[in-house]
């Protein structure tokens, strides 16, 4: 009962709470931990079935520098643009990701193999400096005022509603793949491969579904930080720094729950934002020793990451209530 | 027509030489990660963080102390083995029994304290050893002295770690568990040791690499991030834990490197060799020298 109505009134909350409270620097941070929240996720997806991916950065600069590459040089609007990035990416994982599970490339390998993937963008990104700004960053023209065709928006009040969309549905498809067969397949594939082949799972089919779905989101994260924040640099959207960050946050939020992500990316932002306040322009590099010894603590000690670890708590804990699943 | 040939040929014979030179580099670095990954069977996905280390030891050292060069570099050997030992010791030893990516995460963690502590510690300033070795000139040819001489330390170094591993009896003791991991500590052998004298010497190895590299390179925090990346491929091209199939990768990949570079930008080079490597990876997943099954 209590469940049934949490979910809508935390939704409608959400929707409110920008017409109520309009601090732009507040709106500014919840913007950013709802965008990274849905990156996060995305990556989530595939993280717990143990597809440790150190390649989402490399989905995420495609998204972000597609978007921005087709609006200033062929004027296309992000609307046709995002469509393009996102295929792009989707393509990018296909290749590199079908003869991996193809040829059974999983574990250490999986993860070095993606971290190759990461490389490579970063550094074509770089290399292509005379379109790209390579380290320098890049801006997406801008356009006056509010502007929908080309996604540029003055009122941080719609980009808070685009993120939150954009959010919620990305905690949709992690509900849907968790209620799915899918996911069956994919822990019993993440148990045993040869078994789960046996036992009549499609394991390369099942393995590219997952990773498409994750790569898509995370260029969908992607093409919208570069839309809101109207600057991407390889170091903030692409490379090996962006896919440790990814793997950092689900991990000290819960890779096994659905809201795990989105703890983990208000965790991160928020000390990385509390550092930058408390210490200024000392801060450089504060954040990321903290984050960086908090991973390894939280590896060793709490692998199931923050909330993963409370719920357990909360399950485990007085009278469990017998579990009756409703029919739908 | 015929001179633009001529000039031609010396520069890519020239790229070849100096791919070949950062070969050893490569390949020195590639061995202290696969004797990790052989033994241990992990990934020290901080390895190039630790040499980052090591160069800043070596720049502190020789700038800051005035110590000499080749006083400052073992103790910059020194203590990137013990940074090594300590790493096993606090990160890896507590998760052995988890599942391995978590080792692989934890070390990433490791990743980032090392290079927000060097960024909070000595700053995000290029420093470099403001030693400059002379340029040898030969037939029309130009070779840095830095390289040549990391090339043969290089060398040095590799050949060291085989005669301990086969003259020693920790060494012997290692492959063995290289082998076999669960029947050796039943043979008598203190697994937890030889797990932290191995990762003593995969420090000790990274030591010397970032004596070698500080030659060539400026420090910097992320300077890591310019070489590491190259090296986990290298070892996984060569079969994670197979010495002699890193040690060819190496040598394969500063070619592609070096001479990518020579065609057009060196991050093309780059560019180059890690879709070299996701091709080879399809082709030959098990390592390049693998046996296919």
């Amino acid at each position: 009962m209590n469940q049934r109505y949490a979910w809508p009134i935390a939704v409608a909350a959400l929707i409110a709470l920008p017409f109520v409270y309009r601090d732009p620097y507040h709106l500014h941070i919840l913007i950013l931990i709802l965008i990274w929240s849905f990156a996060y996720t995305s990556w989530s997806l595939m993280g717990r079935f143990g597809l440790v991916s150190l390649g989402h950065g490399g989905f995420m600069g495609v998204g972000a520098y597609v978007t921005a590459l087709l609006w200033n040089h062929l004027g296309l609007s992000p609307w046709i643009g995002i469509p393009i990035a996102l295929v792009s990416a989707g393509a990018l994982a296909l290749v590199v990701a079908y003869p991996c599970f193809r040829f059974r490339i999983t574990g250490h390998y999986f993860a070095l193999v993606t971290l190759a993937l990461s490389g490579i963008v970063l550094q074509v990104i770089t290399a292509t400096r005379d379109y790209t700004g390579g380290s320098l960053g890049y801006t997406p023209e801008r356009t006056k005022g509010n502007n929908i065709v080309a996604l540029q928006f003055d009122d941080k009040i719609v980009w808070y509603l685009i993120a939150l969309a954009v959010w919620l549905a990305g905690l949709l498809i992690w509900h849907v793949v968790d209620r799915s067969m899918s996911r069956y397949a994919m822990e019993a594939i993440s148990e045993d491969e040869d078994a789960a082949a046996a036992a009549g799972v499609n394991v390369t089919f099942e393995k590219l579904r997952i990773t498409v779905i994750s790569a898509l989101m995370t260029a969908l994260a992607g093409a919208l930080y570069c839309q809101y924040q109207m600057f991407i640099s390889p170091d903030t959207v692409s490379g090996i720094a962006v896919s440790l960050q990814m793997v950092f946050a689900v991990v000290v939020g819960g890779i096994y729950v659905a809201l795990g992500p989105t703890v983990g990316a208000i965790i991160t932002l928020l000390l990385a934002e509390f550092l930058r306040i408390f210490f200024g322009t000392k801060a450089v590099g504060w954040d990321n020793l903290v984050y960086g010894v908090l991973l390894v603590l939280f590896i060793i000690f709490l692998p199931k990451g923050i909330l993963g670890s409370i719920l357990e708590r909360v399950k485990v804990g007085p009278a469990k209530a017998p579990v009756v699943k409703k029919p739908a | 027509m015929e001179s633009f040939l001529e000039i031609f040929d010396i520069y890519l014979l020239e790229a070849v030489v100096n791919g070949i030179l950062l070969g050893g580099l490569l390949a020195l670095l590639a061995l202290g990660l696969n004797l990790i990954f052989g033994v241990i069977d992990v990934t020290w996905i901080c390895y190039a963080e630790l040499v980052m280390i090591g160069m800043y030891g070596m720049y502190f050292l020789v700038q800051y102390y005035g110590v000499s060069y080749f006083l400052a570099a073992p103790v910059a050997i020194v203590l990137v083995a013990i940074l090594g030992a300590a790493l096993h010791y606090l990160v890896i030893a507590p998760l052995l029994s988890g599942p391995p990516i978590n080792q692989l995460l934890a070390t990433g963690g490791v990743l980032f304290v090392l290079q927000s502590f060097a960024t909070v510690a000595f700053g995000i300033d290029f420093r470099n050893l403001g030693i400059r070795l002379p340029v040898l000139a030969f037939a029309d040819m130009h070779f840095s002295y830095s390289r040549l001489l990391a090339f043969g330390a290089a060398l040095i170094g590799m050949v060291v770690v085989y005669l301990f591993m086969t003259r020693t009896y920790t060494g012997t003791a290692i492959r063995a568990i290289a082998q076999d991991r669960q029947i050796m500590a039943l043979m008598g052998v203190d697994t937890k040791k030889i797990y932290l004298i191995t990762s003593a010497v995969g420090g000790a190895l990274a030591g010397l690499a970032a004596c070698l590299l500080v030659l060539q390179y400026d420090v910097h925090p992320f300077v890591g991030l310019s070489f590491g990346p190259i090296t986990f491929l290298i070892c996984v091209l060569g079969g994670l834990g197979n010495f002699v199939g890193g040690f060819v990768a190496a040598f394969v990949f500063a070619e592609i490197i070096s001479l990518g570079g020579l065609f057009s930008d060196l991050e093309w080079g780059y560019v180059l060799a890690f879709g070299f490597f996701i091709i080879m990876m399809f082709i030959r997943p098990g390592g390049l020298l693998a046996r296919r099954s």
